[in-house]
């Protein structure tokens, strides 16, 4: 199978260029993610962050025939020859497949994502109706991988002011949370033509998602929640 | 070579869920606190946890932390230290209900309290039976929900960590007194002193030690090599679980919560072999029973598919809607990984190395003990470990399913907890040794000036092969011989290895290189303790010592780097407060 590769190390390439590499496939070799490592046994020098290789853990995003995802989850019998891979769209290259994330993360912490509560803890659980812990599904599960915010174009144009779809839907994850006591400031903080409302549904982050989460009905439900505190 | 250096009252290596516990601990005391970690720490191994956290709250029917002492003391099968497991177990509805309060989002019952679910070896009324449901779960995804949460908690405390900087080696005075660690920022290359008044290993497991593994990639056992290199023990490394549940061919963790909710295995004859070795128990005995029962099956001709060389687990009579419900994340496992629908087609499985019971020596406060002055047990000032990466011994000779979560809870508080005394009570920084950077500097130029030799990719197979091939789940007196000769001419070409990379920037063959040099410290040590440990106990299993030896071994091992010589030391027998749990036939 011919793989083409972004290639790019800033202490000795001018530019980035695509290089490709032909490799004989096991029969073991399933996932992209085997290629890659196969390939790196060949190559020392590609660079690329990967982990759990099941996706959970969210490392191995890269943006895979056009389209951004999971090397460990993508099935090579799913994929066109040539593969071409490159890193994630909109985000600085630090070297090859490996992006700098900083905008990334920097808008996830923005949205306050973690849980607020200032009544005194009870020495049990707060208690949560299996309903209103329901709301939390297709939610909390988010790995941070950032496929859905870098297929983003709103994302690509603003990264440093559009909270992005990934940040979004933490967002929604507390405001939905019934133990959560945070929401007007939640809501204050997000009422802004670019924090929350350069979201057009253009749903790329649906479309790419390796985790099946809809990052767009979450920014839906806030613009709703904002609706109906005006009124 | 002098390194540039910083300073933070206390630098915790590690941000898995011990590493963030602990780190917690600390940054919401006000101190200065660095927290280095390989990856994001969203990305940290405890994530792929599935199945559930251990603690006797009670809330299914009644429970109590006496009972799951109990239980995770003949888990250990005696070989854990029942100070520790009073502690662990006494204090975990505490750090449950604590998570819980930091926003974990866990599933709950009617009531709104936490639902927990039966787990493999966890009983009522102290092993007789029935099962008990103790594990605290958020649907299969309980360690992802965990550590995300601990990290947003983290982020509210402004904890201030090193992402992508991979710690290399350890510092000691000459004292012995750990006062700092090197390390490596990965995206520069550059190498750095952090100087420290106390440092906290949380560094996690070393399944890739084995060819066959559930672990991540990163889990290279860092945390032990550096220990190891810096001349402390580790402890009872011929320890290693093998879950029953891996997908075959791929792996990939199989929660044990499946069976937890009614999974069971089936052989080629469609026969639920469970009931055979475990009558009471059935498919929820402990880890270390089912696998050798599977690999038993497997052994005798009974396995399923052309090779015959894996049995199956069902669960599609649980329905879709229970499936979906609470174990959605292995239905999309199954799927990719074994391309079937557990809702229709049972799952195909093989016992696959999963967790590492020994490490880096603690006592239940999360102090680092060695061997000085006669004793065994000195604590090594200013070193603390937690989770996976520290023998504490909660776990013994096998670990109960949900206790490496309860583990890394208690035990992440605990010696977060011991570090924040030790600093309070020792405001100064001790001097940095000249040679501080020596040994790291030796390891890289080491690496950088040589332009031919071992591949990192090779030699790591074949250490990986040699633990699989002669340190499984049975062990055999030839193959241990055999197997810790081969594991020392591995080691050998270790320090040949070449890397063709020589760039500073993100350079991931460097990083792996690096690894290679930790895991072959955890393979010898694994090795040899196997070899030395003359008798069957929970995951070591001896074809010419099948029974288990108390007269002779319930005694920890302890391996040493220099000479890799082995000693011994006593098992804490007498609890904290609780009544001695004596010695007895294990059955399930």
């Amino acid at each position: 199978m011919l793989f083409r590769i972004y290639r790019f190390d800033p202490e000795k390439d001018a530019k980035p260029y695509m290089k490709d590499y032909q490799i004989e496939l096991q029969a073991t070799d399933r996932m992209l993610l085997d290629a890659l490592i196969r390939i790196k046994a060949i190559d020392d020098s590609l660079s690329l962050r990967r982990s759990c290789r099941e996706g959970v853990c969210g490392s191995d995003a890269m943006n895979i025939n056009g389209k951004n995802g999971l090397a460990c989850v993508t099935r090579l019998a799913d994929l066109q020859s040539p593969v071409v891979l490159r890193p994630l769209p909109g985000l600085p290259v630090i070297r090859d497949l490996v992006v700098d994330m900083s905008q990334f993360f920097k808008q996830y912490h923005s949205v306050m994502p973690y849980m607020v509560n200032n009544d005194p803890p009870p020495d049990t659980e707060r208690l949560q109706s299996p309903q209103d812990r329901s709301e939390l599904d297709g939610l909390y599960e988010c790995i941070l991988c950032a496929c859905c915010s870098t297929s983003c174009p709103s994302f690509w144009w603003n990264p440093d002011k559009f909270v992005g779809p990934a940040g979004l839907l933490q967002a929604y994850r507390f405001l939905a949370d019934s133990r959560d006591q945070a929401t007007s400031q939640r809501l204050d903080d997000l009422e802004d033509p670019y924090r929350l409302f350069r979201c057009h549904s253009i749903m790329n982050c649906v479309d790419v998602c390796p985790k099946g989460l809809n990052p767009t009905k979450a920014i839906g439900k806030i613009k709703d929640m904002l609706v109906k505190r005006m009124v | 070579m002098a390194l540039p250096v910083r300073k933070f009252d206390a630098v915790i290596v590690g941000a898995g869920g011990a590493g963030m516990r602990a780190s917690l601990q600390l940054a919401e005391a006000g101190f200065r606190v660095a927290v280095l970690s390989k990856v994001f720490p969203t990305r940290s191994h405890t994530v792929a946890a599935q199945g559930g956290i251990g603690a006797a709250l009670g809330n299914m029917g009644e429970d109590s932390w006496h009972w799951h002492m109990y239980d995770t003391v003949k888990g250990s099968d005696w070989l854990g230290d029942q100070d520790t497991i009073e502690f662990m177990c006494r204090e975990a509805p505490r750090s449950v209900i604590e998570l819980e309060h930091f926003g974990m989002p866990f599933d709950r019952n009617a009531d709104g309290t936490v639902y927990q679910r039966p787990f493999g070896g966890h009983m009522q009324n102290f092993g007789a039976g029935p099962a008990v449901q103790r594990s605290c779960s958020a649907a299969d995804r309980t360690g992802h929900a965990m550590l995300h949460t601990l990290y947003q908690r983290n982020v509210r405390a402004n904890t201030h960590f090193f992402v992508e900087w991979m710690a290399l080696d350890l510092i000691r005075d000459p004292s012995g007194q750990v006062v700092g660690v090197t390390a490596m920022e990965m995206e520069t290359g550059e190498v750095y002193t952090f100087h420290a008044r106390a440092v906290l290993f949380a560094t996690g497991g070393a399944g890739r030690v084995f060819a066959s593994s559930t672990n991540a990639y990163i889990n290279t056992g860092d945390g032990l090599g550096m220990a190891a290199r810096a001349g402390i023990p580790l402890e009872d490394m011929e320890f290693w679980q093998f879950h029953p549940t891996g997908v075959a061919g791929a792996g990939v963790l199989i929660t044990e919560g499946v069976r937890g909710e009614g999974g069971y295995l089936l052989n080629k004859d469609g026969e639920r072999f469970m009931e055979r070795y475990a009558p009471n128990a059935k498919d929820l005995a402990s880890r270390d029973v089912v696998s050798r029962a599977m690999a038993t099956e497997i052994k005798e001709g009974r396995g399923c598919g052309d090779s015959a060389d894996y049995v199956l687990l069902k669960l599609d009579h649980l329905g879709e809607e229970l499936i979906e419900s609470k174990l959605p994340g292995i239905r999309e496992i199954a799927r990719k990984f074994a391309n079937v629908d557990p809702v229709r087609d049972p799952i195909p499985v093989v016992p696959t190395c999963h967790y590492m019971m020994g490490g880096i020596p603690t006592n239940y406060r999360g102090e680092v003990v060695a061997t000085a002055g006669g004793g065994r047990e000195a604590v090594v000032p200013g070193f603390y470990a937690a989770g996976e990466c520290a023998c504490a011994s909660v776990h013994g000779a096998n670990r109960l399913g949900t206790n490496s979560l309860t583990d890394l809870l208690v035990f992440g508080k605990a010696s977060g907890d011991t570090t924040i005394r030790f600093l309070k009570e020792n405001p100064t920084f001790k001097e940095l040794p000249g040679d501080a950077a020596d040994v790291t500097m030796e390891r890289l130029s080491r690496l950088d000036a040589r332009d031919s030799g071992e591949s990192v990719y090779d030699v790591g197979n074949e250490l990986r092969q040699v633990m699989q091939m002669h340190c499984g789940v049975f062990r055999f007196p030839d193959l241990l011989e055999q197997g810790v000769r081969r594991i020392k001419e591995v080691e050998e070409r270790v320090a040949r290895i070449a890397i063709g990379d020589k760039s500073k920037v993100f350079n991931t063959a460097r990083v792996e290189a690096l690894e290679v040099e930790n895991l072959i410290e955890v393979a010898v040590a694994s090795l040899v303790s196997a070899h030395a440990r003359k008798e069957s106990r929970g995951a070591h299993d001896r074809s010419d010592f099948p029974e288990r030896d108390d007269e002779n071994w319930i005694k920890h091992s302890l391996w040493l780097k220099e000479g890799s010589r082995l000693e011994y030391k006593a098992v804490h027998m007498t609890p904290l407060s609780a009544k001695t749990i004596e010695p007895k036939v294990r059955t399930y």
